[in-house]
Parts: structure tokens; C-alpha cells; sequence
């Protein structure tokens, strides 16, 4: 059974630093949803949130309809799990044994024959059981990805959150990995949040968007309500004109002119320096 | 393709042989032991230590346990230093395995958190002006060296608190702490008037095993016995720790609890060794390493084989310091560098698969 995610009226700043301010969402069960907005809009910011962790006031995270503040670490951790930016981990282990770590929820000391066929089912569900016993910083980073979503599935959650998990990926992983979460969420059994960068591929694979900007919720709803010329141009400060590809989707592109503060043509200013 | 009962069974193997290369660690601990209960100045064969350890261990069987010299010999000197030696570098590696795991860094040693000069100020005050703050009566240097760990545990504990619980602040606090303890000990030292009392604290710092008594051995052997314990029992959220803090909450492990946990362990752990034994180093921060070229970085297998791996390193020093330029015996310190560092980079150098970042 998946569960309905309710944001409540959610702020959060570090130290003093206001990052994200009266946040509202919900988020339907079995529903895809993505988060854009440019560099320090509080897109990673809002994910930890909701994940618990960092932690917020009373009522502002709500798991079908209960406050989340009320659940412990453990509890929290079965309904949700997390995907983050990039992954390293001081003293590397094999594919296998980071992938079985997203049992902790459910284990204490022994891991029992029911764990282990949880892991190896899910690094078969993502196409790398070849990888399972290489050792995880030796492989390519769409690889690496993949092996952390295959954690984040091991602890079973209803509520799945990837931060960027495409930023750093060649076309072709880019297209896989979201080709994975979409099919997460075809059984309406789990929802998957995930932030992004890259507009057209938040456009083409998820049901739903929330463009942050400056830690505020500028626009939501679907893509083709949300990816407008002008929301483009007020959350990130360029002209693009909108399409509608063979996809069915809007498709952004980006216009490059003078008139918004940054220069186009860049050139070395050559003999000053001689 | 590999089929999902081919993983299965590969990794069941690669377990199987963690496992094996922990037992052959072991193996090689049980004959160093052998060997070194039958080396010394004096010298009762192992034929000869053997009725007299039965004897001792199971009175009821009545054992003939030989001679009265052979007696004194293997179970007042021999057996003492070697039970203590196998406890402290059980203890040591231990503590600095648990310590390199959940402050994610390499170079960390069971004396990150300033309590070998903590230890070693606490010692001084006792043997330069037999001070102490507790009343610890015959165990006054004992006691103080012991109580001076916690204090700065303490206080690198407070401090970290204080400004928000990273793994960068212990490290940092630790090394203030640190260096803050060693200048009230050369302040002592300076101060002193007695020569001798100088020496006795520079003799205390380096460490050693000839101080070893069957009554230290009752105190600190229980306690390195359940530390080890818990210790191993932290192997999982540890492992989780190395992938880092958020990864490690988002797996329901709170890693600010975990670290203080880890912190109090090798804190009594370290603490009730290095209080009968003096500053013994380089045990606890390359066991660990060893243990990692060896099996890897699965916390469930590197904390037991980081332990019997010290255990090992300890003996086999502390025996050849004292045989080497017998009856003069050299500071086990001194031994366990000297024969450990080439090693390790024997180690360093002929393995290809980087096993830390």
C-alpha cells in the first residue's frame, strides 16, 4: 500500500539563512513527481525535509495524514528512502554489500536468506547483477546510480526521493534511470519525488512538477501548466520558446540574447595582461 | 550472464573465506603465543609450560605441574605479559577500527580523541607528585591515567556538541585536546625537581608490557572483553556511517548517536589498557588496515580480524623485544614499529585494489 504525502506550510533555513519558506504539496499515491528550479532554489534542501533528515517544526510533514515528526529514524526509514546527489564512500565495498545495507531497517545483527534474495532481485530488476561483486567506487557513475536506487528499493519503501539522480549522466543512462522510476510507479504502489535539472526530461517522465524558486513554490501542476515561456523566464531569467514534440510533452528551447544580464559572446581579452 | 543463485553462491564464498583468513590470523596468534611462552632469559621449554598452565587453569585434575622455578617463571612472568599483551592489542586495534570506521578517515588511531596524552598527564601527576583525583590507593598511577581518558573524552565530547556534532569537529577537538594535555605534561616535567621522576614519566610514555600482573590482567581483560563486544555489535550501523551522514539517517542509523556511542567504547576500551601498559602505538591504527587488505571493508568481518590482528602484532613484537638483545629488553613500542612498518608497506605497495579513497 502506497501512502499520501502531505507538505504543510513547510520553512526551513540554516542558521539564519531562510532556504525554503511555507512549502505547500501533496503528492497522490502511485504518482510521479519532479522538482525543478535553478542552483539554490532548495530543491536537495526539500527532499532532506521530507526524508526527516533535517529536521522541521510540528504538522509540516504529514504521512497520510499523521505528522512525520512523531515517527523515530527506523520507522521513517521503511516508508521512505533516499537517493542522493552522488555517492562515496570512504572504505568501498562490493556492489552487494551496498546494496544489502538497505536492509537496515529490517535487520539488527543476521541477515537471513530473504535478504539476500531481496538484493539479488533488485540488482537483476536494474540490469547489474554482473556488477555484484565489483567493488562500488570502480564503477562509472551512471553504474553507481544505479547500484544506490537499488539500495534505496532494497528498504522496501512506499515513498521513493532521488536528488538529481540524472545530472551527472550520458543520454542514454539519463533515459534509463528515468525509464526505471517510471516504472516504479506503474503498480500505484509507490510514489518516486525527484529533483532534476534537465526540464525536458522532467517534462517527458513525470505525471507532475513544482518549480521552486528562491525556497517558494513559483508554479505546480502538470508540465504542460507549469513549463510556461514566462514561468521559464521568471524562475531562471532566459527566453526559450516552448514545443510540442512527437512526445506529446512541452520541450523547452533555451534562447540565448543579450537583454538578461550575462554576455553571449565570451572572448579572452588578449594583450591586457602583456 | 550471471544467474541470481550464481551471486548467491559467490558471495556465500567470499564470506567463507573472510572468515578463513580471520581464522589463519588466528592460527598464527596461537603459535606466536606458543613460541613466546617458551623464549625467554630463563628458560622453561613449552614441554615444561604446559602441565604448569593445566595445572593452574583446572586444579581439580591434579596435575604434577613440575618445578617450583619452572612454575614462577611461566605463570608470574611469562603467562602475565602474554595474556596482556594479547588483551591490549585486542583492545587497541579494536578501538581504532571502530574509531577510522565512524570518523570516515584513514589516519584516525584509538587516540584520536587526546587521550594517550591524557593518559600520560594523568600518570605524570601521580608519579611526580603522587597525586591523584580519586582515592585509588596501590592503583593511584592506574587510576589516574584511567580517570584523565575520560576527561578528555569528555571534553572532546563537549566541544564536539557544542559546535554541532561533525565528524571534523571530534577530529579537531580530539587533537586540541590532545596537544593541551601534552604541554600540562612537559609543564610537569619541567617543573620537577627529581630526575628520576622525569625519567619514570618518559618510561611510562613510551609503554610496555613488563608491568603485567594477573591483577591488572582481572581488571582490564573483563572490560576489553565486553567493549569488544558491544564494538562488534556497532559493525552494521559503522558499516552504514562510511557511506555518510545522510545516507545513514535515511537508513534509520542516527549517526550523531552512533558516533558517541563509538566514542564512549573506545574511549573505556583504550583507556583501561593503556593505563597499565603505558602509550603503546601503531598497533591500533595498522591493524585495522591490514585487516582491510585482507578482507575488505565489511565492518561484520574487519572489527573481529582487526582485533585478533593486534592481538597478533603485540605478541610477536613484545616477544622479540624481549629476546632480541637479551636480557636487556627493548620497549615494545619500539618493536612494533620497526617490524610493523615494512610490512605495511610491503602491503601498501603489492596490493592493487585501493581499499580507502
Amino acid at each position: 500500500m502506497a501512502l499520501k504525502l502531505t507538505i504543510n506550510k513547510l520553512s526551513f533555513d540554516y542558521t539564519g539563512i531562510q532556504v525554503l519558506k511555507d512549502v505547500e504539496m501533496s503528492v497522490d499515491i502511485g504518482e510521479t513527481l519532479s522538482i525543478v528550479g535553478p542552483n539554490g532554489s532548495g530543491k536537495s534542501t526539500l527532499l532532506k525535509c521530507i526524508n526527516r533528515i533535517l529536521k522541521t517544526k510540528q504538522n509540516t510533514v504529514l504521512i497520510d495524514g499523521k505528522d512525520a515528526n512523531k515517527l523515530n529514524l527506523k520507522e521513517v526509514s521503511k516508508i521512505m528512502s533516499y537517493v542522493p546527489q552522488n555517492s562515496t564512500s570512504t572504505f568501498p565495498y562490493t556492489v552487494f554489500d551496498v546494496v544489502l545495507m538497505g536492509r537496515k531497517p529490517y535487520v539488527h545483527w543476521s541477515l537471513s536468506d530473504r535478504d539476500n534474495d531481496i538484493v539479488v532481485d533488485m540488482l537483476d530488476f536494474l540490469g547489474i547483477s554482473h556488477l555484484a561483486l565489483r567493488h562500488f567506487n570502480e564503477l562509472s557513475g551512471g553504474e553507481q546510480q544505479k547500484v544506490i536506487i537499488a539500495r534505496a528499493l532494497t528498504q522496501q519503501p512506499q515513498i521513493l526521493l532521488l536528488d538529481e539522480p540524472t545530472s551527472s549522466l550520458d543520454i542514454r543512462h539519463q533515459l534509463e534511470i528515468m525509464c526505471i522510476l517510471r516504472s516504479l510507479t506503474q503498480s500505484k504502489e509507490r510514489s518516486v519525488i525527484v529533483s532534476m535539472h534537465d526540464l525536458n526530461m522532467a517534462s517527458r517522465f513525470t505525471d507532475r512538477m513544482i518549480m521552486l524558486k528562491q525556497g517558494c513554490i513559483f508554479a505546480a501542476g502538470t508540465p504542460e501548466t507549469v513549463l510556461t515561456e514566462e514561468n521559464i523566464e521568471a524562475v531562471y531569467g532566459i527566453k526559450s520558446s516552448i514545443s510540442y514534440s512527437a512526445i506529446g510533452k512541452p520541450q523547452i528551447t533555451p534562447l540565448v540574447t543579450e537583454a538578461y544580464g550575462f554576455r553571449t559572446n565570451y572572448r579572452l581579452i588578449e594583450g591586457k595582461h602583456e | 550472464m550471471t544467474t541470481n543463485d550464481e551471486i548467491k553462491k559467490l558471495y556465500g564464498k567470499g564470506k567463507k573465506r573472510k572468515i578463513l583468513a580471520i581464522f589463519s590470523v588466528f592460527l598464527a596468534l596461537i603459535i606466536t603465543a606458543m613460541v613466546s611462552i617458551s623464549i625467554g632469559a630463563a628458560s622453561p621449554s613449552l614441554l615444561q609450560a604446559i602441565p604448569v598452565i593445566l595445572s593452574k587453569l583446572f586444579p581439580f585434575l591434579h596435575i604434577n605441574p613440575g618445578s617450583r622455578l619452572a612454575q614462577l617463571i611461566i605463570w608470574n612472568i611469562r603467562l602475565p605479559r602474554l595474556v596482556l599483551a594479547i588483551i591490549a592489542g585486542a583492545g587497541l586495534a579494536g578501538a581504532g577500527c571502530t574509531m577510522q570506521g565512524v570518523l570516515r578517515n584513514p589516519l584516525v588511531s584509538s587516540y584520536v580523541l587526546g587521550i594517550s596524552s591524557a593518559a600520560g598527564f594523568g600518570a605524570a601527576l601521580a608519579i611526580v607528585f603522587g597525586v591523584s583525583i580519586l582515592p585509588f590507593g596501590r592503583f593511584l598511577l592506574v587510576g589516574n591515567a584511567f580517570v584523565f581518558c575520560l576527561i578528555a573524552m569528555i571534553i572532546v565530547y563537549a566541544i564536539a556538541r557544542l559546535s554541532g556534532m561533525t565528524i571534523q569537529t571530534v577530529i579537531l577537538a580530539g587533537v586540541a585536546v590532545g596537544f593541551l594535555f601534552s604541554a600540562l605534561i612537559s609543564t610537569i616535567q619541567y617543573l620537577s625537581n627529581s630526575q628520576n621522576a622525569v625519567n619514570a614519566v618518559v618510561f611510562w610514555l613510551m609503554g610496555g608490557l613488563y608491568t603485567a600482573t594477573w591483577q591488572g590482567i582481572e581488571i582490564c581483560g573483563p572490560i576489553v572483553a565486553v567493549v569488544i563486544i558491544l564494538m562488534m555489535l556497532q559493525s552494521w550501523n559503522i558499516n552504514i556511517m562510511t557511506m555518510g551522514e545522510d545516507v545513514a539517517l535515511s537508513l534509520g542509523v542516527n549517526s550523531k548517536r552512533v558516533l558517541a556511542i563509538n566514542m564512549v567504547l573506545e574511549t573505556v576500551a583504550t583507556a583501561s589498557i593503556i593505563a597499565f601498559t603505558g602509550i603503546i602505538g601503531f598497533v591500533d591504527l595498522i591493524s585495522p588496515h591490514i585487516g582491510r587488505m585482507l578482507l575488505g571493508n565489511d565492518h561484520r568481518f574487519l572489527i573481529p580480524c582487526s582485533i585478533v590482528i593486534g592481538s597478533f602484532m603485540l605478541l610477536a613484537s613484545d616477544t622479540v623485544a624481549r629476546m632480541v638483545i637479551s636480557p636487556v629488553e627493548l620497549p615494545v613500542g619500539i618493536v612494533t614499529s620497526l617490524l610493523g612498518v615494512p610490512f605495511f608497506i610491503y602491503l601498501l605497495i603489492s596490493k592493487r585494489r585501493q581499499v580507502w579513497r
